[in-house]
């Protein structure tokens, strides 16, 4: 019996690695910590009532920007590991097998676990505020959406510590990732783990298409939209078309490992480049999901503290459907070697470079919308000039790489690796930093501290600088990416040395990011203007951070960049702050189902995943029981009375007579 | 401003027209699922890896009579709006029990079809074909299997709550979804069988 139970634990634990039994130590401690300040504080229906049940978009938005930062450590803690391990010529860090592990689970939390949710967390926040809505179209659906990617991140996360890594790469291309070559539960972690958050990532698309289509303020025609809002709607498009085609991957391959399919497999008549095509045809336009939201970002930057409109408005709008509508025709750049023949290869070069045009036409109306500006450099502004010629590297970089026979050379070497990481660094992390440093007051209520930030800013410059230059020559050098040792007789040891000093630099200015955040909060200076940047758009309008009904009265949009031209008619004496009569509010009411029905799907994923149908059965049982309680709910809504809206107002600071 | 508050309830989102909206863009993403399994199937039909292939396989007498059942399931689901609109909740329950019954004979055929296959030899582990023909065929079985379920918590909820503007709207998605089923179903009978067979 007890040597069973041994054995059992010594597969399902992970074992053997100090590395790993840390990690083991520090869950541990970290769930006790949590539980026993949330018991000796009493806090647990607070917990429950305020964050875990919520439905306002506000307090999801901010669940999803703090899970994702402890992804980005999870995600910067392997890269750290791996630049540790490449600094030197035949460094004894990591073994190989580990080192797959490593880069796999860096590709996957970064792309998926951190990018995605920050971005969510943006929209989340700042979306229905922008257009003047009380809610998201669905809150329910929204919650859904949150504690679905929580539960598929937690899924995937476990894998560290429970069954084993996966080891694939990020994509997971067959045949490796199949059963024959691959039979650990570790990339069974990996399809069920960004299976279950990529159903909350399609609901969250179609759930921001109908807000921003259907649930306008009055008066806002699309074209009097925020960029932000934009961008938004043009990404969601792209996740509506392209995470379909993930979830069918992710469940063929399912197909292929659990019931002896034959789609990718090398025997039985498989196709193991069915599944590159189709993954990419995904994953390209993954990639162009996550950057255009940022470019929204940018947009509302460049206006707010160039103190001027932005240029190009239409020309702006245009070039983010052409990108959105471009990334689904260019997927076949990821395979150019892998015998597709010239016409084929020739097709994707050319769309892959169009892609350059509408790309440039938004750096130029960014340039343009400074020129002759009252330009001031607050942090937020700081990011967005600083992304500009980083981004034009990257583009640049780019364009050298769709050129299919030129790409013979560089592919899967560190030319690519540089390439990508400085366009979805700078383009897209970037850009939510920037995002977030210039909405923070309107999340938190208070602003960061300026002084810590601009460190923040020049450390991650330099470090990202330091990081990925090198990282190009080394490519055209002929290192390849994820090998995991080289001799010293290769003379690459100075370039790989200076990459992982600036990685380290990078990691140094997330700590003082941590500590800007922390040091904020200590010496907080309550905003009480709610507009503190003197913005343009509507979500300035309201006292931050936003009331949980967010407009005590709808706006009336009469222009593109309403807030901005309503400030200077007030200022000119055109028209006097009005006389409002308050009327009670349609809420939606929290609800406990979305955690529960996660729940159950983490309990179907880790039981499929163990092959535990003793799990996966009453787990699958569960969500469906869940569907059916929601169903027969009509019960979802309550109003908030006109007392309950003056008292909220009044404590903001704002007198509604 | 005060005549903006004039005008609010104007403005205050339907949310069953909300509603409606979002299905079809679902209803959208649902078109490329099965595009992406077509797709796969299209490229892998012909790897048989010498085992059965389509024409060994495919019975058409009993595709041609659950095509026809999949078909006037659809019709039922049509005449149900038709009792919807006239007001008519007892007819409207009858026909929507007609097209639960008619999807569960349609799936009754396709399982026969599937044990009839497993049973000559021809698993989902045989060859590609095989495993692209299963999940293609099967994820539009599991489609009609969710539809029935909804379908009978409908029926539940107009039992209790009679015809509202929700069981309306419910009705009107589920119908809406039915519909899509046997869309997709053309396809996988002109696509997979009758393409097939010849």
């Amino acid at each position: 019996m007890w040597e069973s139970v041994k054995e059992f634990a010594s597969e399902f634990f992970v074992t053997g690695d100090p590395l790993i039994y840390g990690a083991d130590v520090s869950i541990v401690l970290s769930i006790i910590a949590v539980v026993s300040v949330l018991t000796y504080f009493k806090k647990w229906g607070w917990l429950w009532r305020e964050w875990l049940t919520t439905v306002d978009h506000k307090k999801i938005g901010i669940m999803y920007i703090l899970a994702s930062v402890l992804m980005l450590f999870r995600g910067g803690v392997d890269a750290l590991l791996m630049r540790a391990q490449l600094a030197m010529p035949e460094m004894q860090f990591l073994s190989g097998d580990h080192y797959n592990q490593i880069f796999t689970t860096h590709g996957v939390i970064m792309i998926l676990f951190m990018a995605m949710p920050l971005m969510f967390g943006l929209f989340n926040v700042i979306v229905p505020l922008q257009l003047g809505a009380r809610d998201v179209a669905f809150p329910f659906l929204n919650a859904l959406s949150f504690w679905l990617f929580f539960s598929g991140a937690m899924l995937f996360n476990l894998s560290f510590v429970i069954g084993g890594s996966p080891d694939a790469g990020w994509l997971a291309y067959p045949p490796y990732s199949e059963l024959a070559f691959n039979p650990g539960p570790g990339q069974d972690f990996y399809i069920w783990g960004i299976q279950i958050s990529g159903i909350g990532s399609l609901m969250t698309g179609i759930n921001f298409i109908v807000t921003i289509l259907k649930v306008r303020a009055p008066g806002m025609t699309l074209m009097k939209m925020p960029m932000f809002s934009w961008s938004v709607l043009s990404s969601c498009i792209a996740i509506v078309f392209a995470f379909p085609i993930l979830t069918v991957t992710l469940a063929l391959l399912f197909i292929d490992r659990y019931l002896g399919g034959h789609f990718f497999t090398l025997d039985g008549g498989g196709n193991p480049m069915m599944y590159i095509n189709l993954i990419w045809m995904w994953g390209h336009p993954e990639v162009y999901i996550i950057v255009l939201p940022a470019f929204g970002i940018f947009s509302e930057i460049v206006a707010t503290f160039s103190r001027k409109k932005l240029f190009g408005y239409k020309s702006m709008v245009f070039a983010m459907i052409i990108i959105s509508v471009l990334s689904f025709l260019v997927w076949a750049h990821h395979f150019f070697t892998m015998g597709s023949g010239a016409d084929v290869n020739a097709f994707f070069a050319v769309t892959t470079m169009l892609i350059a045009i509408p790309t440039g036409v938004k750096v130029f109306n960014w340039l343009f919308t400074m020129f002759r500006g009252k330009i001031t450099f607050e942090t937020p502004m700081l990011w967005m000039v600083g992304i500009i010629p980083n981004f034009v590297i990257g583009g640049m970089t780019g364009v050298l790489l769709s050129v299919a026979p030129a790409d013979f050379q560089y592919h899967n070497s560190y030319f690519l690796v540089a390439h990508f990481h400085q366009v979805i660094i700078a383009g897209v992390v970037f850009g939510f930093f920037a995002g977030l440093y210039y909405w923070w007051p309107k999340i938190f209520g208070f602003k960061l501290n300026e002084r810590i930030g601009r460190w923040a800013f020049w450390l991650w410059n330099i470090g990202f600088y330091l990081c990925f230059m090198p990282q190009y020559a080394l490519g055209l050098m002929g290192m390849t990416r994820r090998l995991y040792t080289y001799g010293w007789d290769k003379g690459w040891f100075e370039m790989n040395l200076v990459s992982t000093i600036g990685a380290v630099i990078m990691g140094a200015a997330f700590l003082v990011q941590i500590w800007d955040i922390a040091h904020s909060i200590k010496h907080m200076k309550r905003d009480t203007t709610g507009d503190p940047w003197n913005a343009r758009t509507l979500e300035w309008s309201i006292p931050s951070p936003a009331p949980f009904y967010n407009f005590a009265v709808m706006p009336q949009v009469t222009s593109q960049d309403d807030w901005h031209e309503r400030k200077l008619r007030i200022e000119q004496g055109l028209e006097k702050p009005a006389k409002v009569e308050l009327e009670p509010i349609h809420m939606p009411k929290n609800s406990g189902i979305p955690i529960v029905m996660s729940m159950f799907w983490f309990f179907v994923g880790f039981g499929l995943i163990f092959d535990w149908l003793w799990m996966a059965v009453p787990g699958f049982i569960g969500v469906i029981a869940c569907m059916v309680v929601h169903s027969f709910n009509y019960d979802t809504d309550y109003y908030v009375t006109v007392e309950e809206i003056k008292r909220t107002e009044a404590e903001a600071g704002r007198v509604i007579t | 401003m005060a005549n903006v508050n004039a005008g609010h309830h104007d403005h205050h989102p339907d949310q069953e027209e909300l509603r409606t909206f979002a299905f079809w863009i679902y209803l959208m993403t649902d078109v490329i699922l099965f595009a992406t399994l077509f797709a796969t199937y299209i490229v892998l039909q012909g790897s048989t890896d010498g085992g059965p292939g389509p024409k060994d396989l495919f019975q058409m007498s009993g595709i041609y009579a659950s095509t026809f059942i999949l078909l006037t399931s659809s019709f039922t689901s049509g005449l149900a709006i038709l009792a919807m609109n006239k007001g008519n909740r007892l007819a409207l329950m009858n026909w929507l029990g007609v097209t639960v019954f008619l999807g569960a004979s349609f799936l009754f055929l396709e399982i026969n079809e599937f044990i009839h296959m497993v049973s000559e030899g021809a698993t989902i582990g045989t060859s590609a074909f095989l495993t692209a023909f299963y999940t293609l065929v099967g994820t539009h079985g599991l489609h009609v299997t969710l539809g029935m379920g909804w379908m009978i918590i409908v029926i539940m909820q107009i039992a209790k709550h009679g015809i509202t503007p929700v069981t309306k709207r419910k009705v009107n998605i589920i119908s809406l979804f039915w519909h899509f089923l046997d869309v997709v179903w053309i396809f996988v009978f002109t696509i997979v069988y009758v393409m097939g067979v010849n």
